[in-house]
């Protein structure tokens, strides 16, 4: 068994919409692989053919040296899965959702009050363990999801959106158990994201995915320094007429439009500020505000889709799904 | 199949019953509404032969009707299951689905057969006729394998539908002529000829039966010998469980 995850050309297909698009994919042991892409990219559809709940459409991938579709319970064993949408049994408590994990994947009674010790210990939930999971906050809920996940020592972990619709400060906890798990554990784990700092903050690669293919695959760092150079945003009246304006001038290397702003990739940004609000000076406009930051995780999608992350679906179905999941938690 | 995850869900059922006393209280309390006024209003009007009281009669049936509603209804489970997200922490486990279907199965099952049997007790309590130690036993078998039948069914029929809401509006377009065609209420044999022959395709019909010939030590109204009501009976609840294991395995989380 030479990688933790290998796909070969795995396909899923809805209908006519292909949600995951012939991807191969290779994720080392002891990886903290992210997969980050938009609503709707195919995150979790791929995450559900690995754990072998959503059998394929076309090609196959082996999770921890199993075939997903010949080896179903030897992989099912090797792995802890926590899902994008909550999976906990509100009307047990939390030690009584663990317990029956721990039963369910044939640990003896010994074996699993240790490891429910254990788990709860290493996500903080001690305390509460015993009260219903109903009572519980969203980022308790998504603990315990985790340290059930744990629970029967899987070599891998798939994370779908472990974050999402969580505050940022139980955001940072929950990192910070992800990392542990990765280096202390020495558990792979993949996770999936829309979040780029999430993605670039935790993860050793990131596979960029949109509407089922992985577009761009790296480490963040390479994957930014690709780029080469500032992103200026300018906010200016008509920017797609200044777009046409900056494409003409030498040192833009790049431009995009993103929403009312011009994103403009240079190098030495500083120094090219004042030039490129001259130009617009000179057409007779104002420039409305500016900015200058090193390339983002988002930018490294902008440059490959041509649009943000967050802008298609971003606004109101996200809000949506965040309310959605709000309720059922 | 593992024992140990069949018998997990089952002990998941219980706990929940347990924590639902509310519940367990309304479930009975709908059939011992029928026995007590159905019954005795109805049985005042009644004749009934050799000195039986209409609730002696009507009691098996009622235990009968009790069992086969909340237990095909506990199908429900796996409904919310699918709601709220469980269903995919079980069927992501390295289990059969056939485990998971039993154990199901068996936490429904139970739960129904505790409320037949507080219903027999409740019946007792006003006054119909009791069975002595051997009838009980006969009796808690034909619960058994009624409640195994029915619950499976209600598991076949949940795992094809997907909305909570659905499950108890489709569930009583089954249940309710499978509960007024199987004698529990009144005579099949002297009913008119169109009636009795869809009470003998109904496989109720021969798990009240049973219940009644249990219950009541044989009697007048016992339409077939016990073995015969219980091997029509046992064979339509195998079929209901191969239907629901056949049924499960094809669901999606
Ligand atoms: N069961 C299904 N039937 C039909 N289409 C589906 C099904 N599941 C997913 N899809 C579609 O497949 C595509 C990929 O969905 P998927 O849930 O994998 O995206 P995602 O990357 O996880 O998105 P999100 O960030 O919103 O979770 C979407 O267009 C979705 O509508
Ligand atoms: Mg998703």
């Amino acid at each position: 068994m030479s990688h933790a995850i290998e796909t070969r050309n795995l396909t899923q297909k809805f209908g006519d919409l292909v949600a995951v698009n012939h991807v191969n994919l290779r994720i080392e042991k002891g990886e903290l692989f992210g997969l980050l892409g938009p609503n709707g990219a195919g995150k979790t559809t791929f995450i559900h053919m690995l754990c072998t709940i959503l059998p394929p459409t076309e090609g196959t991938a082996k999770v921890a040296g199993f075939d997903i579709r010949r080896n179903q319970d030897s992989v099912r064993a090797a792995i802890g899965i926590v899902f994008q949408d909550p999976s906990l049994d509100n009307r047990l408590t939390g030690r009584e959702n663990l317990d029956f994990h721990g039963r369910v994947y044939g640990m003896d009674k010994i074996q699993r009050e240790k490891r429910i010790d254990e788990v709860l210990k290493l996500v903080g939930l001690k305390e509460r363990a015993n009260a219903l999971v109903e009572t519980y906050s969203s980022g308790m809920k998504r603990r315990l999801e985790i340290a059930r996940g744990l629970m029967h020592r899987p070599k891998i972990m798939f994370l779908d959106e472990p974050t999402l619709g969580l505050d940022p400060q139980t955001r940072r906890n929950i990192w910070e158990h992800i990392q542990m798990l990765n280096k202390r554990e020495k558990i792979t784990i993949l996770l999936t994201t829309h979040y780029m700092d999430e993605a670039d903050y935790l993860c050793d690669r990131v596979g960029i995915i949109d509407h089922g293919r992985i577009i761009a695959l790296d480490k963040p760092e390479k994957l930014k320094d690709e780029l080469e150079g500032d992103i200026v945003s300018l906010e200016v009246p008509q920017p797609k007429k200044y777009a046409e304006v900056f494409r003409g001038v030498k040192y833009v290397k790049e431009v995009k439009v993103v929403g009312d702003q011009l994103h403009l990739t240079v190098t030495g940004g500083e120094k090219t500020i004042p030039k490129l609000m001259e130009i617009v000076r000179r057409r007779g406009n104002k420039v409305r505000s500016v900015g200058l930051r090193s390339p983002t995780l988002e930018d490294v999608f902008i440059s490959y889709t041509g649009r943000g992350i967050r802008e298609e679906e971003g606004g109101v179905k996200e809000q949506m799904r965040l309310r959605m999941r709000a309720h059922m938690r | 199949m593992s024992a140990q995850a069949i018998y997990v869900l089952w002990l998941r059922d219980m706990k929940w019953f347990l924590r639902a006393k509310a519940r367990i209280i309304s479930t009975i309390v709908m059939p011992f509404l029928w026995l007590t006024i159905i019954g005795m209003g109805l049985g005042a009007m009644i004749q009934m032969p050799g000195g039986m009281s209409f609730v002696d009669y009507l009691a098996p049936g009622i235990v009968g009707m009790s069992i086969l509603f909340s237990a095909t209804m506990s199908g429900i489970s796996v409904l919310w299951d699918k709601q709220f997200g469980f269903m995919k922490e079980i069927l992501v486990a390295p289990v059969s689905r056939m485990s998971i279907m039993l154990g199901k199965a068996f936490g429904g099952a139970t739960t129904s057969i505790i409320q037949g049997l507080l219903l027999l007790f409740a019946a007792g309590l006003i006054g119909a006729k009791m069975p002595g130690k051997t009838g009980f036993l006969l009796a808690l078998l034909f619960m058994v394998i009624l409640a195994l039948g029915s619950v499976s069914l209600g598991l076949a029929i949940a795992s094809r539908i997907e909305d909570p809401v659905a499950f108890p509006v489709a569930m009583n377009f089954l249940i309710m002529p499978l509960f007024f065609l199987s004698g529990a209420i009144f005579r099949i044999d002297t009913a008119p000829g169109w009636l009795q022959t869809l009470a003998y395709i109904n496989p109720v019909t021969y798990g009240v039966d049973g219940l009644r010939g249990a219950i009541l030590g044989g009697s007048e109204f016992q339409l077939f010998p016990l073995w015969l009501d219980l091997t029509i009976l046992a064979i339509f609840s195998l079929a209901m469980i191969l239907l629901g294991a056949y049924l499960f395995k094809k669901m999606k989380a």
